[in-house]
């Protein structure tokens, strides 16, 4: 790790403002503007980023596209109101008229005084580099040809290949009325494969990919090209042999890595502080209380290097950290936003996080993943007489009220007699997050990460996460199967 | 609003910018190229507890170049419409169609396709409301839902409103202007019994303000739709009718328009491929398209190509009768576009309706599903498998509400035992339709 020297706060002035006509000097005035009376914190936030996106179908590139977005979101809160606007030009003018505007929330009263700019010292997560530069387009697109040939070499049943490849190169700086100067150089690539396989006239999907807060060479010295096609391939052919998933009650394991979406959906976005200081939560005021079985320890972790869902500082300035939430099975902390901490009386984690300068902060996860365990992932399989083992999953939600989560399998198979044998059609499954997660009953000793996909929505906003658990058994979960 | 917006000079603004970049990307080499930009304006305001939560006032742009040439193609987009950044846009699509391969498919659709008359389909109703009086909106739905018994807590009301204008042009001299508005109000409440807590909520959303229902109405119906919920069990799992309620029956119409999707198809990733003429509805179900729906919700007299929106007949008895295609689409698939570039605009059901208590009564027992959850729907091979909320029905007849279940089957036999459609039309959307009955899913719980 290497401290966070002056560079990306020069280097953020540099992009964001000076195109502009502003410098430092400037953020002064703007953030008097949204610090009107009545006002007991104000930030601004501003954001560029250039994002960049090549596809391949039927063996071509033929359609690549670039988009560049930016300019500055300005709030400003009194007690539990908040006002907020934006604009997508940096100048004076700008400044002050969203300043202004946000600082209507507050119906007059004392003015803050202000407090010393203290810059934020943080660690870097990542390299503040600019990821669309690290491959030529040529490079590119030879990367998205190689994983297009090998796809169609894996199998003749390969009938569609698509792959994409895509980076954002994002700067941000925080200007905050308690004194928050910080700055962020924000890498993140992707590299997917999807396939389409078709033997005798039944057709199914398979796909792979990753990525994560590097620049886009990495993905080439990864070989990313290969290993996704042949895993999509491979995805693609399990489905073909795959038969009606069972329906109803019944033990499920959950292999390592991206099944960790369960944690995500299950308890993740429960224990998000907006969620638990308005009491819409099942986990609020539970802090201290069991809320899964002993030995299931979950954290969310913004400080893993290179990870897709990690921050170097979160979206108000504050450094990303390593936060327990649940440890041994007893709830120990929620993941906070500066708004929703102060109101809690709590501290904030480095969980304020939002899609861009057009959005207001919420409390988010960044990386959330199980801790590992001791049980052989072997002796985890063998324990279950009949059940479901699912290794690959769709998309999840959950409702943070009732508790109750879905998630989707995209490959699973049946466990009978200690043996995994069958494939089944991916099917969802069905749950109460604080139950579920009482009937862990074996949790493996080999955690991983996910490989870098995916994508949270909350309140329409979308921002990059990661997951990630060891093999674990629950007792009993619903699998919605048609086989009853 | 509280902000200004002169739709009429954004129109002009906009098409004047749309006009330059065709002329510079010309000007840079391009063959052909299309630009399209738009402008968005609006506040939305939440409240909680009887107090104001957040007042964000928003000004969106956009604005997209694609450039051809020859039968190579590139793309550039940004978040306004200055005359720098679209400079930038132009060069930067040039530079990328350098790069990428040829497409015998690409290009502008046909120039004889282009939409010729743009009448005006009414979807522009600009509200000149104060914040203050948006607030109030908010507060007395809010209230209203608070106000009923047994309603705990709030996760608030929420009011939108929000206009704006939308133009595309492209190198066979089109320029297609269109200004559109839509305002909401929405609110979620949560209450609570020994068994936990649940929320629910309600909404109202029009292009024309004079359209929405009460704030009253909307807090009612949301704490009503709230307390339902509570002491819910779990069916037992086993093969049962399901009776889709109109709310995610929409969902339904949403896969099949999917899977006939030009995109999906060409890429061998639908269930309905080679499904012309195939029947897939009961002969008395007919599904149809509207775009030029006068106040509709999607209404629109172009599509994302230029090309003029025509009413479609999608499904016809029961049988697919056309795809949704886009001028690319059609192209990799050796047809003619139907002006879908951009998706389906309004959807319309022609079928008997029947009264939803009937429906019910011609259920028998089953589950009726008013909440869906998660994304467990395959496009390519239509198996369906989904979280569920919603009641138990014995003979007929709402016993109790039922919980963390999944309802699971495919499309193809779901949509060929549709068993009736009721005339409880949710017409908040651009899909109007009432509940589906579905004659048999495997539903697991218990």
């Amino acid at each position: 790790m290497t401290q966070l020297s002056h560079s990306p706060l020069d280097e953020a002035i540099t992009i964001l403002l000076a195109p502009g006509g502003l410098d430092a000097q400037a953020l002064e005035p703007g953030l008097e503007h949204a610090l009107g009376p009545g006002v007991d914190y104000a930030d601004l936030y501003f954001q560029r980023s250039w994002q960049e996106s090549w596809v391949l179908e039927d063996g071509e590139v033929k359609d690549a596209s670039f988009n560049i977005d930016g300019g500055v979101g300005v709030r400003a809160l009194a007690g539990e109101k908040t006002g907020f606007a934006f604009s997508n030009q940096i100048t004076a003018e700008a400044l002050a008229e969203a300043g202004r505007t946000a600082a209507g929330i507050a119906r007059g009263g004392s003015r803050l005084e202000r407090v010393a700019v203290s810059s934020t010292s943080a660690s870097a997560r990542y390299a503040g580099v600019d990821p669309l530069t690290g491959l030529t387009p040529e490079e590119k697109i030879a990367l998205l040809k190689q994983a297009d040939r090998v796809a169609r070499a894996a199998d003749p049943s390969v009938a569609q290949v698509s792959a994409s490849l895509s980076g954002v190169h994002e700067v941000v700086l925080v200007r905050a009325s308690d004194g928050t100067l910080a700055a962020d150089i924000r890498p993140l690539v992707r590299f997917n494969v999807s396939v389409i396989a078709i033997r005798n006239g039944r057709r199914e999907r398979g796909s792979a990919g990753g990525g994560g807060r590097y620049a886009m060479s990495r993905l080439r010295d990864d070989n990313v090209a290969e290993r996704y096609a042949k895993e999509a391939v491979r995805q693609a052919l399990v489905n073909l042999d795959a038969v009606d998933a069972p329906a109803g009650q019944m033990p499920v394991v959950l292999g390592a890595g991206w099944p960790g979406i369960l944690l995500h959906e299950a308890v993740g976005h429960g224990l998000e502080g907006d969620f638990n200081r308005k009491g819409s939560s099942a986990f609020a005021g539970r802090i201290g209380e069991r809320v899964a079985a002993p030995g299931v320890t979950v954290v969310d972790d913004a400080t893993l290097a290179d990870r897709r869902g990690s921050l170097s500082i979160d979206d108000e300035g504050t450094p990303g950290a390593y936060t327990p939430l649940i440890e041994d099975g007893i709830l120990t902390g929620y993941m906070q936003d500066k708004l929703n901490a102060r109101l809690m009386g709590m501290a904030p984690t480095g969980n304020a996080r939002r899609e861009s300068y057009a959005h207001m902060p919420m409390p988010r996860m960044t990386n959330t993943y199980m801790l590992a365990g001791r049980d052989e992932p072997d002796e985890i399989i063998k324990s279950v007489k009949r059940g479901l083992y699912a290794v690959s999953f769709g998309g999840g939600q959950v409702d943070i009220t009732s508790g109750k989560f879905v998630f989707s399998a995209s490959e699973a198979y049946l466990i009978e007699d200690g043996r995994i044998t069958a494939p089944v059609k991916g099917a969802t499954l069905i749950g109460n997050g604080p139950e579920a997660m009482g009937r862990v009953s074996m949790v493996g000793h080999d955690m991983a990460l996910d490989t870098g996909i995916g994508v949270c929505g909350k309140e329409g906003q979308g921002v990059p996460v990661g997951v990630g658990q060891p093999t674990l058994k629950l007792d009993e979960l619903t699998v919605g199967g048609t086989q009853s | 609003m509280t902000q200004a917006f002169d739709a009429a000079a954004q129109q002009t603004l906009l098409e004047s910018r749309v006009a330059d970049a065709l002329d510079q990307a010309r000007q840079a080499g391009a063959d052909a190229c299309e630009v399209g930009a738009s402008v968005d304006q609006g506040v939305e305001i939440s409240v909680r507890l009887g107090d104001v939560e957040s007042v964000e006032l928003s000004r969106d742009q956009g604005f997209a170049v694609t450039v051809y040439l020859g039968q190579r193609k590139g793309s550039a987009s940004s978040s306004d419409a200055s005359e720098e950044s679209i400079r930038a846009a132009v060069e930067k699509a040039m530079a990328i169609a350098r790069h990428t391969g040829e497409d015998p498919a690409s290009g502008l659709a046909d120039a004889e396709l282009m939409a010729r008359e743009l009448p005006d389909l009414e979807v522009h109703h600009p509200w000149n409301l104060s914040t203050e009086e948006a607030i109030e909106l908010a507060l007395a739905c809010e209230s209203a839902g608070r106000d009923v018994e047994g309603i705990e807590n709030s996760e608030g009301a929420s009011f939108s409103s929000g206009e704006g204008v939308r133009v595309y042009g492209n190198s066979h001299g089109f320029l297609g202007s269109q200004r559109g508005s839509r305002h909401s109000l929405s609110c979620v409440l949560i209450a609570r019994d020994a068994r936990g807590m649940q929320r629910d909520y309600d909404y109202t959303s029009e292009r024309d303000p004079a359209r929405l229902a009460s704030p009253e109405t909307v807090g009612r119906r949301a704490a009503e739709r709230t307390l339902r919920r509570l002491g819910a069990g779990r069916p037992r799992t086993g093969r049962l009718p399901v009776l889709f309620a109109p709310e995610v029956a929409g969902g339904l119409i949403g896969h099949f328009l999917n899977a006939i999707a030009g995109g999906a198809l060409y890429r061998d990733a639908s269930f309905l491929c080679d499904s012309l003429g195939e029947p897939l509805f009961p002969e008395w179900f007919t599904l149809v398209e509207r775009p030029r729906e006068v106040g509709g919700m999607a209404s629109s007299a172009f599509d994302n190509d230029g090309v003029y929106t025509r009413d479609n007949v999608f499904v016809d008895r029961g049988k697919v009768a056309s795809y949704m295609l886009s001028a690319y689409s059609a192209r990799r698939l050796g047809m003619t576009t139907t002006g879908n570039a951009g998706g389906a605009r309004n959807i319309r059901l022609e079928a008997p309706l029947t009264a939803h208590d009937d429906l019910l009564a011609r259920m028998g027992t089953g589950v009726l599903v008013t909440e869906l959850m998660g994304q467990g729907v395959n496009g390519v091979t239509g198996d369906y498998s989904r979280g569920a909320a919603g009641f138990w029905v014995e003979n007929g007849r709402i016993q109790h509400p039922v919980e963390e279940f999944t309802i699971a089957g495919n499309l193809r036999d779901m949509f060929a035992s549709l068993q009736g459609l009721g005339d409880d039309i949710d017409t908040r959307g651009s899909v109007h339709t009432g509940s589906w009955l579905i004659g048999e899913m495997t539903v697991a719980g218990d």
